[in-house]
């Protein structure tokens, strides 16, 4: 159960792919438009509830409970050694002297 | 009663809803033919030059330094011809409020949406505008909703739009996440209709007006340090207000600076796609959203857009991915520089267009933006790789967007690549026919055009001309 005044992740369908703009592309229309907003819980509920949240500029928005506290953990990455071969070759032209 | 949300009906519920949420009435700037008066919105509805510097200064925008890049100057030089190479200067930009130019577009429009009364601002934007937007929004005490296209249809987000987010939220904004396609514009809609807050669009005359500041500084800094105006300002193009805005400061200067656009590459891959969203390392300054802003500004989210990049852009050139990804890692370990995407593609066009200038001139790239998690290369080119695209070195002409990132093999094969302009005002000019259903433009649609295009009226009607023949053929 998660309660009344957790900061939480919602997710809604906006339009169904029936429901799809003409203009879009065969790939986009197959596909539903999808939308996730956070705020605050509005009534105690379980993940996967139908629920109402109040959002930081006090909007009352309505989906479905996925996250509790959600928080980012995108990165730097995984390593990319092309990139000290860059450095070592652009250092080496200018300031090793000459065209390599 | 309350009005029906449905796709349809609130998309036909556009021009009330942007008329109460952008504050101008279009329709008195409008001629009834193609052609509008675009300098009267600019000065009805803008602001002087000095009122804009006023605004942007109390609020910590603007005045930002301009580096000069020695060694990516001589690293250039050892790649040119004998006397050739070109001293090439950054604008730091990122050291704005919000990490980006856009804090000078973000400053006018919510200091416009305070004045006006309005409680809160929305945007539309996935990029660096959100953060500036919010920041400003923070500044003035102004509730602030941010739109953005973030995910695709597997819930995989584009990292560097997953960071914007991140930055919008710790600015204390609501972000509004949504999947890949053009009918975010429908809960835009919803969202401003809801609220009754004020559309800070990218572009409004207030936006683009605040770009302005931007052009005027570099000639204003170049003066005082070198006693001239540079030769060759760069500019990432996308939406056009980053062009049109340090144009028209160039111009307010009395600079005869020469105004380049700059994207990349991405061609082939389709904008609104589900499938090639996540495809690309570049969510902005590339020719996807570059060229067709450019051949018809008017598809924005403002019925006539103050970003009209045809009446500045002298050449508009484009750069690969890789060269992007190259220059700025240049950038790092040549001038003790991390910056983030936008500005680093026009700098890998000013890397080699600085080669076919003389040494004694001076070329500038008038925007850096901030970097981080999610928006610098190392993650970039992490994601691209785990998406299967082949990252290697080699000649970077033979890159194919969406299958693989070339990094040039030595930075002499870091090309600017001509678009042709001609080709695109042609473009201008047969949409222009076609959505104002206009088969003997007036005269006034005429001298319109040929603004429009930099093009003289001569021109313009042996355009027209043609395009009509083309008609009676088919």
């Amino acid at each position: 159960m998660i309660k009344k005044g957790e900061w939480v992740r919602i997710h809604k369908i906006i339009l169904q792919p029936s429901e799809r703009a003409p203009q879009v592309p065969d790939d986009t229309k197959a596909v539903a438009l999808e939308m996730w907003d956070k705020g605050f819980l509005k009534a105690d509920a379980n993940f996967g509830d139908e629920v109402e949240i109040e959002t930081v500029t006090r909007r009352t928005e309505t989906g479905t409970l996925i996250e509790v506290n959600p928080y980012y953990d995108h990165d730097y990455g995984k390593f990319i050694p092309e990139l000290l071969a860059i450095d070592k070759q652009v250092r080496g032209i200018v300031f090793g002297g000459g065209k390599e | 009663m309350s009005k029906a949300n449905d796709y349809a009906s609130v998309m036909a519920r556009k021009p009330e809803i942007m008329l109460k949420s952008v504050g101008i009435d279009y329709a008195k700037f409008e001629s009834g033919s193609i052609a509008f008066d675009y300098e009267k919105m600019m000065r009805e509805t803008g602001y002087t030059l000095e009122e804009m510097q006023n605004i942007q200064y109390g609020v910590n925008v603007g005045k930002t330094p301009i580096m000069e890049l020695h060694n990516l100057t001589a690293l250039a030089r050892s790649c040119a011809p004998e006397g050739k190479g070109a001293r090439i200067f950054i604008k730091d930009e990122a050291s704005n409020p919000s990490g980006s130019f856009k804090a000078r577009r973000a400053a006018n429009a919510v200091y416009h949406a305070k004045r006006l009364g309005y409680k809160g601002v929305i945007s539309a934007t996935s990029g660096n505008y959100g953060a500036a937007v919010a920041s400003q929004a923070a500044m003035a005490g102004l509730k602030c909703i941010i739109v953005q296209e973030c995910y695709d249809s597997k819930g995989v987000g584009q990292p560097e739009i997953v960071e914007k987010a991140r930055k919008c939220e710790a600015l204390g904004a609501e972000v509004v996440q949504l999947s890949v396609g053009p009918e975010l514009f429908y809960k835009f809609l919803l969202l401003l209709e809801e609220t009754g807050y004020f559309n800070a669009s990218l572009y409004t005359p207030f936006g683009i007006a605040g770009v302005e500041t931007l052009g005027y500084e570099i000639s204003m800094q170049f003066r005082e340090r070198f006693g001239k105006d540079p030769d060759v300002v760069v500019c990432t193009q996308a939406g056009g207000g980053n062009l049109t805005g340090t144009a028209r400061g160039l111009r307010k200067a009395g600079a005869a600076s020469q105004v380049v656009g700059a994207s990349v590459d991405l061609s082939g891959l389709h904008m609104a796609s589900d499938g090639d969203f996540n495809k690309k390392s570049f969510t902005t300054g590339h020719t996807g959203f570059g060229v067709p802003f450019s051949n018809w500004p008017d598809r924005s989210d403002v019925p006539r857009s103050a970003a009209r990049p045809l009446r500045y852009m002298q050449r508009y050139v484009t750069v690969t991915q890789g060269d992007v990804f190259y220059m700025t890692e240049c950038l790092a370990t040549l001038e003790g520089l991390e910056k983030g995407p936008a500005g680093n593609t026009s700098l890998a066009a000013a890397f080699a267009l600085s080669q076919e200038m003389d040494r004694d001139q001076l070329i500038i790239v008038q925007e850096t933006e901030y970097t981080g998690a999610g928006k610098h290369i190392q993650p970039q080119l992490s994601f691209a790789r785990s998406n299967g695209i082949d990252i290697h070195f080699g000649d970077p002409k033979d890159e194919v967007p969406g299958k693989n990132i070339i990094l040039p093999s030595h930075p002499s094969l870091i090309k600017a690549t001509d678009i042709d302009l001609d080709n695109m005002r042609k473009s201008l000019i047969r949409t222009a026919l076609k959505t104002y259903n206009v088969e003997e433009p007036t005269e006034e649609d005429i001298r319109f055009l040929a603004d429009e295009t930099m093009k003289d009226t001569a021109w313009i009607k042996e355009v027209i001309g043609t395009i009509q023949n083309e008609g009676v053929s088919k």
